[in-house]
């Protein structure tokens, strides 16, 4: 199953990156050559394998329920492309 | 003494300062002359703090005036640009955090605050630590103190130059693939990557998570200890960090090596390891030999497939942990965009580069529907064998010898055109961060052509104490940690 | 609905906690404060900030796993749901995926029409909410919308039932019944306005008889019980006219305009969602054993049903009254106070549900804040039962207590309404309304033996309403007799 340009379009837009049509094909070719070398996995029969998320095993790490200062508005604002008033401002959502 | 070429360890400088014939401001400045010189032939510092570093360094001098000094009161130390830093510009070597300061510091550098270490500033890197070479900074590449026509290895590049051009006594550097390791062994210092758990992640900007882990970039492995006992230990606010007891890791230092058993993998000494390295890496094993170490071969079988592995374990990771760069809240907004859509493809594809995008695009699509048995999950299932071998390996012995990289630093622009190569240059490092296992990086030579060769011991999760002392067995029985770059 | 079709209605509640804090983070849940006042690095998603899971989340989600009979799981895992939205700062939402805490459940409902049935809960997940978007409409944000990230990484639970409602009342009965529960339990405030309670509502149809499922679509976030009757009832007859068209139905997602009472497509050009879940490396696996949960089983209150049940059975209320009593977790334990204090549950109730809930609607005052808490009532009934007052001057009584938040025998004996006893007392305003009365007194001894009522009346008024009744009533009876002159 060798990724098509279509494909990198494609995933692209999931990853909400504008890719011009150079990029494209240059990711089509890297990502094509880095999936054939990872293809090598399936040579590991690994149906009985348990996966790891965490090389360390560790389970239950929890906070109490009371609050702890936060940011003042001002501060969370403080690296906003833009603002209105002590909200963040971006352009308008359509539904 | 004289300041104009500052040139010591963390230890040199605290016996200096308890002795107060030198000041915590006098050392600073000695520091940031140094850094203004060379930077411009270096580019290891992103963001130099002349300023704050005065006033950390005077708050310093009050302290140990008081007698109340820390271990790390008054040592100058740079940090790479992945900490975030309150109120100083933290960039992740990217343009699309280019103008961002962060409202809250990292657990780690609350922790250098807290004992009024002074911050010299913040190290090059490679674009969200993904790189090998520091090539894939936004703010163009640092340089290899020893040849500045090679890379000084990556991500953490700018802090193991730094520390090998003397610009910092210590560094504080990321590594998630290698990049405390590899960048420590291109320039000849000391690099420590320690159990995933035993460091703070929380204000470390992730690139991947279940591998990101905080390490010491310093001149020798005393400093490492020392460097590394400061910032280890239990964070509540990093639901992975460990709530293990920190052992006192200078006091352990000094043991003998009778007895020690090396496992020497028979996957890391093939073919395709450069010569130099191979001799410089055999000498130390028989320099271990002597020390009473016994020497074992072992197997790791499926070293083979760690590069595969990380490559889709990583890139998944970062894929999601870089979602969050969408010019709303923070980091650069795209101007030109029809609707909000747009704003996020343009400002994405304008603040990101190259292999950024290639690691988001790669892990996009290892999580997309209909790929992410074959890919994620299929490697999430390697990597439990990778741990496994690892595990077997330490029912036979203490700590494993390997070679840090094939090959000591590579020209700059050798390798960017074929990023699989590059990916392959960390064959050595990788398997360490999917095990989650602690490893360091020391001196055990130089190349034919001048460049420092790295040795890499890997020890039992948690056993950094091991592999410290196994280190600084070696490096005072040799002497490349007293060489240094001739520099500009 | 058109003969011969039936709807199929499956349901996902967003239940929003009661903690104090965020799920991830220590800021604050409070609602309608300044916006992005209530935010940290964790909830704003600022590069480095990572999450750790608040244990009263944890603690809500068994109780109402608990509640809702499901299954704990003894480890479970959260997984990121990724997708680019401007509310979400994270460009993911945490949530959980493969491994949800709480599985294999069921609710009974009784709906108004039909009959009551058992509906299946399939999972009970905990995730973060979004933050709030609002559109612009001044000349500063027009073109634009506005993020605020107070709401960001507040503690949810959805809650997603099966397949198994039938028609827009049952899914009504199911809705109320969660609703009535999740506020039970402590653990939601059940605001609808303020979205406590969110429902999303996946309907299909198919032709009776059928076994296999239409294709079903999916309704967003409707925030009122009515509208949701309204919008599956809409979206039903929609489906069976498309496929009596001979179309077909969309696997999609609509939106309910609760101005027009219809559903419209929400699909636009935007790329079909691919939420890649994965689990999230930054936070560990959730393990809870046998202890945990009967350690917050032994804090579970006692539910409506069972309440409802106590109170027919053992306290001996009507169904109708213990099913309003049993309604509201606050007012059935205003109740129990009240009927254990006094003695006389049945007093109790009729008190509660006439004069008391008369007199908290009239004052929009909620119960815990009633001037007459529950041992006072009782302590009101108790000279009801002792004679010290008639139920007619308790009614003033109460209404006294209710102004001044005093007992009933502070303002019995500082009103002087206690009860004449005092039969020498008694008597002599008898013997004057018999005088005064002499008609009515010789219809009386003719036989017209009602008229003791007007008698009663009488003296009553004389003794501005303190003589105790069946004195009164004993009394005339015997003067009336024409006893003694
Ligand atoms: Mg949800
Ligand atoms: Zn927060």
């Amino acid at each position: 199953m060798k990724i098509s340009r279509a494909d990198v379009e494609h995933v692209s837009r999931l990853a909400r990156l504008a890719l011009s049509d150079d990029e494209l094909d240059a990711l089509t070719h890297d990502m094509a050559a880095i999936l054939d070398y990872v293809e090598q996995l399936n040579t590991l029969d690994t149906d009985d394998i348990l996966p790891t998320s965490h090389a360390v095993p560790m389970e239950n790490a929890f906070r109490a329920d009371v609050i702890k200062p936060g940011l003042t508005p001002e501060e969370a604002l403080s690296n906003a492309p833009d603002a209105a008033g002590t909200l963040f401002r971006v352009r308008r959502v359509i539904e | 003494m004289t300041m104009t070429s500052p040139d010591f360890t963390l230890a040199a400088l605290r016996e200096h300062l308890d002795k107060k014939d030198l000041s915590a401001v006098e050392v600073t400045r000695a520091y940031l002359e140094r850094i203004a010189a060379t930077n411009p032939a270096l580019n290891t510092f992103i963001t130099i703090c002349e300023e704050s570093a005065i006033g950390e360094a005077e708050a310093a001098d009050k302290r140990i005036a008081a007698g109340d000094t820390q271990p790390l009161t008054g040592l100058p130390i740079a940090v790479k640009d992945i900490f975030s830093t309150r109120n100083v510009r933290t960039t992740c070597g990217s343009r699309i955090l280019q103008n961002y300061r962060p409202p809250y510091d990292a657990s780690v550098i609350d922790r250098l605050k807290k004992q009024n270490a002074v911050l010299l500033g913040k190290l090059n890197m490679d674009e969200f630590a993904m790189g090998s070479s520091n090539e894939n900074s936004a703010y163009g590449p640092a340089k290899n103190p020893w040849d500045r026509t090679c890379v000084p290895g990556g991500s953490s590049g700018g802090s193991a130059a730094s520390v090998a051009a003397r610009q910092t006594a210590a560094a504080l550097g990321t590594d998630t693939g290698g990049s405390v390791r590899q960048p420590a062994a291109h320039c000849g210092v000391v690099g420590l990557k320690p159990t995933y758990g035993r460091v703070s992640r929380y204000g470390v900007v992730a690139y991947a998570s279940s591998l990101d882990q905080v390490g010491p970039v310093t001149r020798d492995v005393r400093d490492c200890a020392l460097l590394l006992q400061a910032v280890a230990g239990y964070d509540p606010a990093d639901s992975t960090s460990v709530d293990t007891p920190v052992p006192d890791y200078a006091a352990t230092l000094e043991g003998d090596l009778q007895g020690l058993r090396i496992g020497l993998p028979d996957e890391y000494f093939i073919e395709g390891v450069d010569a130099d390295v191979h001799q410089a890496v055999t000498a130390a094993v028989d320099r271990y030999r002597q020390l009473g170490a016994q020497v074992v071969p072992v197997s790791l079988p499926h070293t083979a497939y760690a590069v595969a592995c990380y490559y889709l374990v990583a890139t998944a990771e970062a894929s999601s942990n870089l979602a969050r760069y969408d010019g709303v809240r923070y980091g650069l907004r795209a101007e030109d965009a029809e609707n909000l859509i747009d704003t996020y493809m343009k400002s994405r594809a304008a603040g990101f580069g190259t292999e950024v995008k290639r690691r988001i695009m790669l892990g996009t699509y290892a999580l997309s529907s209909g790929y992410y048995d074959a890919y994620y999950l299929k490697a999430q299932k390697v990597r439990t064998l990778i741990r496994q071998d690892f595990l077997e390996a330490f029912n036979q012995v203490d700590v494993l010898l390997t070679p840090i990289a094939p090959t000591p630093a590579f020209q700059l622009g050798e390798k960017v055109a074929d990023p699989l190569t590059m990916y392959l240059s960390d064959i050595f490092t990788i398997p360490v961060n999917l095990a989650g296992t602690c490893a360091i990086s020391v001196p055990c030579g130089f190349a034919e052509n001048g460049l420092p060769i790295g040795l890499q011991l890997i020890g039992k999760p948690f056993a950094e104490a091991t592999i410290l002392q196994a280190a600084y067995a070696f490096e005072q029985a040799t002497d490349w940690h007293h060489r240094k770059p001739d520099l500009p | 609905m058109m003969q011969g079709y039936e709807t199929v209605i499956g349901l996902e509640v967003h239940v929003q906690l009661t903690t104090r804090t965020k799920i991830f983070c220590g800021c604050a849940t409070a609602f309608g404060q300044t916006p992005n006042s209530q935010t940290c690095p964790v909830c704003l998603g600022l590069p480095g900030a990572l999450p750790v899971l608040n244990r009263k989340a944890v603690e809500d989600a068994i109780r109402t796993g608990l509640a809702t009979n499901c299954q704990i799981a003894p480890r479970s895992i959260f997984a990121r749901k990724n997708y680019f939205y401007p509310d979400l700062p994270k460009g993911y939402q945490i949530s959980q995926f493969e491994l949800p805490v709480c599985e294999h459940g069921w609710l009974e409902i009784e709906p108004e029409q039909g009959v009551g049935k058992r509906v299946g809960i399939t999972r009970i997940h905990m995730e973060e909410d979004a933050g709030k978007l609002i559109h612009g409409d001044t000349p500063e944000t027009a073109g634009y919308s506005m993020v605020d990230l107070n709401r960001a990484c507040t503690p949810l639970l959805e809650i997603v039932s099966e397949p198994d409602m039938r028609s827009a009342d049952e899914a009504i009965a199911y809705l109320k019944q969660l609703h009535q529960l999740v506020v039970y339990l402590d653990v939601c405030d059940g605001n609808l306005e303020e979205g406590n309670f969110r429902c999303d509502a996946n309907v299909s149809v198919r032709p009776v008889g059928q076994r296999t499922f239409g294709t079903r679509t999916e309704l967003k976030n409707i925030n009122s019980f009515r509208f949701i009757k309204q919008a599956i009832e809409y979206e039903a007859e929609r489906q069976v006219d498309l496929i009596e068209a001979g179309d077909k139905v969309i696997q999609e997602t609509r939106l309910f305009d609760s101005t027009t009472g219809m559903t419209r497509s929400m699909r636009g050009k935007e790329e079909a969602h691919d939420y890649r879940y994965f689990p999230d490396p930054d936070l560990v696996p959730l393990v809870i054993d046998a202890a945990w949960i009967e350690a917050v089983r032994s804090t579970l209150p006692e539910l409506p049903e069972a309440k409802r049940q106590r109170f027919v059975s053992q306290l001996g209320l009507s169904t109708y009254d213990a099913g309003v009593l049993a309604a509201d977790r606050k007012l059935a334990d205003y109740f129990d106070a009240c009927a254990k204090a006094s003695g006389d549950p049945k007093a109790c109730a009729n008190w509660i549900m006439g004069d008391l809930l008369r007199k908290l609607k009239e004052t929009d005052t909620e119960i815990a804040d009633a001037p007459v808490a529950a041992t006072l009532l009782a302590g009101l009934l108790a000279r009801i039962a002792d004679n010290t007052i008639s139920g007619k001057i308790a009614k003033t009584v109460f209404e006294k207590m209710w102004q001044s938040g005093q007992d009933a025998d502070s303002i019995i004996a500082a009103e002087g309404l206690k009860q004449v006893t005092d039969s020498g007392a008694i008597e002599g305003l008898v013997d004057d309304v018999i005088a005064a009365h002499p008609g009515q007194v010789a219809e009386y001894r003719s036989g017209k033996d009602k008229l003791i009522g007007f008698f009663v009346g009488k003296v009553m008024q004389a003794s501005q309403g303190k003589a105790n009744p069946g004195l009164v009533n004993q009394l005339l009876k015997k003067k009336l007799a024409g006893g003694d002159d």
